[in-house]
C-alpha cells in the first residue's frame, strides 16, 4: 500500500432499508492516487456502498471523512462534496436532451461557475483524450454504450473530482465496448487518479488495483493487494467467490 | 332555368346574394363583425383561463411529484372531481348554484374559474405523467455532478418532463378553446351564443353556422399547426439514453 496521505476514510458505516441490513460496520481507508477495486457477489452492497459515499443513500450510522473532514455531518453541503466525489453510474445517465458538450459543460458552468470558454476548452481536452473530441455536437441517442460511458467519465472528470467512483461501469456495455471504457479507467489510474471501482471484470480489478476489497453479505470480507487476492485468497469465502469465476470463464 | 334553381338550392351558391336558398352573402358581411368581438371574448377568457389551468395543473403535478402529504390527496380528489363532471355542469354550479351561498360572480369570473377548475386537472395529469417519465437517476446523475436540487430540476428535469408533456398539454389547450363553447349559459356571448343568437332571430341557420365552424377553425388551425411543429421540435426527450 502507499505510504500517502489519507483521502477517505469510512469508520463503522452501517446502512439498512428498514428490514435487511445492507452494510454493516463497514471501514475502509483510500489513499491519494490508489485504486480500490470492490467485488463481490451480486448483492452484496458493493453499488450501495459507493452510493454511501456520496450522499445518494442515507445510512444509519458511521462516519466518513474526506480530507479529514466528517461529511456524514448533519450541515453538509453534498453539493460542494460531489464535486470532490465524481460518480460514474452503470447505465451512464448523459441528459438526452443536451449535446455531448452541454452534457459536459453543466457541472462548470452552473455549479462551479466557471468561465464557459476555459470550460469548453477543457472539456475538448478531455473528450479528445477519451478519443471522442469529433462526437462533441452530437446527442447521447447518436452514441454506442461505450462512447456514452466514455463522455459519462469525462463529465465527472471536468469538475477536477479528488476521487472517481466508478459504479459497474461496463456492466450494460456490448463486449466490444467493454475495453474501450476500460482503457479510460486504466489511463486515468496510471496518471495518478484516485479511484474506486466496482466490477465484476475480474482481470481488470487484477490489472488495474491497488488494493482489493471483497465484500459478501454486506461487510468486508477480505482486503489485499491483487496478487495475493487472486492468487491465495485468505478467506473461504473469497475463494469460493473467485472459485466460481475460474468455474465461468474454463467453460 | 328552372333546373338551374334547383341545383342552386341543394348546394351552397356563393354568387346568390339573396333569397332562402344559398348562402346570403350579406349576411354574413353584416353580421361577421359580431362574430369577431365574440372570438375575442373567446380568446380572451379562453387565454386567461388556460394560462391559469397551466399554473394549477404544474402546481398540482409538482405536489404530486414530491408526494406532499395531505395537498396530495386534496389534488387526487379535485382531480377526479374536475375530470369526471361536465364543464357544462361546473358552471351551473358556479353561476347559479354559489349565488344561494351569498356569493356571486360575474359571468366572466365564472367562466373564467369554471375553464380553470376543469383545465387545471387536465393539466396537472399532462405535467405528471411528464415528470414521471424522467428516469429517478437521471436526478442523481445530476446530483453526482454537484448540482443542486433546484438546478437539478431546471436544467435537467423540467426540459425532459417537458418536451413529453407538449403533446399532452397542447391537446388540452385546444380541448378548453373547444369547451369555451358552453360559456353562453352563464349569459356570455361568446361564438356559440352568437350563432344561436342569429339562429333565433333571423333562421339563417346556415349562414349562422358556417360562420361559427370557420371562426373556431381560425382560432384553433393555427394553434393545432403550432402545437406539431413543437412536437417536432421537441420530440428528443423521446428517444431514452
Amino acid at each position: 500500500m502507499k505510504e500517502t496521505e489519507k483521502l477517505l476514510e469510512i469508520r463503522h458505516l452501517h446502512k439498512d432499508y428498514g428490514e435487511g441490513t445492507i452494510l454493516e460496520d463497514v471501514s475502509l481507508d483510500i489513499h491519494k492516487g490508489e485504486v480500490v477495486v470492490l467485488i463481490g457477489p451480486s448483492g452484496c452492497g458493493k453499488s450501495t456502498f459507493l452510493r454511501c459515499i456520496n450522499g445518494l443513500e442515507p445510512i444509519q450510522s458511521g462516519e466518513i471523512f474526506l480530507d479529514g473532514e466528517n461529511i456524514i455531518a448533519n450541515k453538509t453541503k453534498w453539493s460542494e462534496v460531489r464535486q470532490k466525489i465524481g460518480m460514474v453510474f452503470q447505465s451512464y445517465d448523459l441528459f438526452p436532451h443536451m449535446t455531448v458538450l452541454d452534457n459536459i459543460l453543466l457541472g462548470p458552468t452552473k455549479v462551479q461557475r466557471r468561465d464557459k470558454k476555459e470550460a469548453t476548452a477543457e472539456a475538448e481536452k478531455l473528450l479528445e483524450r477519451v478519443g471522442l473530441l469529433d462526437r462533441k455536437d452530437a446527442y447521447p441517442r447518436q452514441l454506442s454504450g461505450g462512447q456514452k460511458q466514455r463522455v459519462a467519465i469525462v463529465r465527472a472528470l471536468i469538475m477536477k473530482p479528488e476521487i472517481m467512483l466508478f459504479d459497474e461501469v461496463t456492466a450494460a456495455l456490448d463486449p466490444e465496448m467493454v475495453r474501450e471504457v476500460l482503457d479510460v479507467m486504466l489511463e486515468l489510474a496510471k496518471s495518478g487518479s484516485t479511484m474506486m471501482i466496482v466490477t465484476h471484470e475480474m482481470q481488470f480489478a487484477r490489472a488495474v488495483a491497488d488494493k482489493i476489497v471483497f465484500l459478501d453479505g454486506g461487510e468486508i470480507v477480505e482486503t489485499g493487494a491483487p496478487e495475493d487476492f487472486f492468487n491465495s485468497p485468505k478467506t473461504e469465502r473469497a475463494s469460493r467467490f473467485l472459485h466460481t469465476f475460474t468455474f465461468d470463464q474454463v467453460k | 332555368m328552372e333546373n338551374k334553381r334547383e341545383a342552386d338550392s341543394h348546394f351552397l351558391c356563393l354568387k346568390n346574394k339573396k333569397g332562402s336558398n344559398g348562402v346570403d352573402i350579406d349576411f354574413i358581411t353584416q353580421y361577421a363583425p359580431m362574430y369577431v368581438e365574440a372570438a375575442k371574448l373567446t380568446l380572451r377568457l379562453g387565454a386567461i383561463g388556460i394560462l391559469l389551468s397551466l399554473i394549477v395543473g404544474l402546481l398540482g403535478a409538482l405536489v404530486q411529484y414530491y408526494k406532499i402529504p395531505v395537498l396530495r390527496r386534496i389534488i387526487a380528489v379535485y382531480i377526479e372531481l374536475s375530470r369526471n363532471t361536465p364543464l357544462l355542469v361546473q358552471l351551473f354550479l358556479l353561476y347559479f348554484g354559489l349565488p344561494k351561498m351569498g356569493i356571486v360572480w360575474t359571468s366572466e369570473t365564472c367562466a373564467i374559474v369554471g375553464l380553470t377548475f376543469l383545465g387545471g386537472s387536465y393539466m396537472a395529469e399532462a405535467f405528471r405523467s411528464g415528470l414521471e417519465s424522467v428516469d429517478k437517476i437521471q436526478f442523481e446523475s445530476g446530483l453526482s455532478i454537484g448540482l443542486n436540487h433546484s438546478q437539478v430540476m431546471r436544467y435537467i428535469i423540467f426540459p425532459q418532463a417537458l418536451s413529453t408533456s407538449v403533446p399532452a398539454l397542447c391537446a388540452n389547450v385546444i380541448f378548453l378553446i373547444k369547451e369555451t363553447s358552453v360559456f353562453s349559459v352563464v349569459a356570455l356571448a361568446d361564438l356559440m351564443y352568437v350563432a344561436k343568437d342569429l339562429i333565433g332571430l333571423y333562421y339563417k341557420t346556415e349562414e349562422a353556422l358556417l360562420m361559427l365552424v370557420v371562426a373556431y377553425l381560425i382560432i384553433l388551425l393555427p394553434i393545432s399547426i403550432i402545437a406539431s411543429l413543437l412536437e417536432r421540435r421537441l420530440r428528443y426527450a423521446g428517444f431514452g439514453n
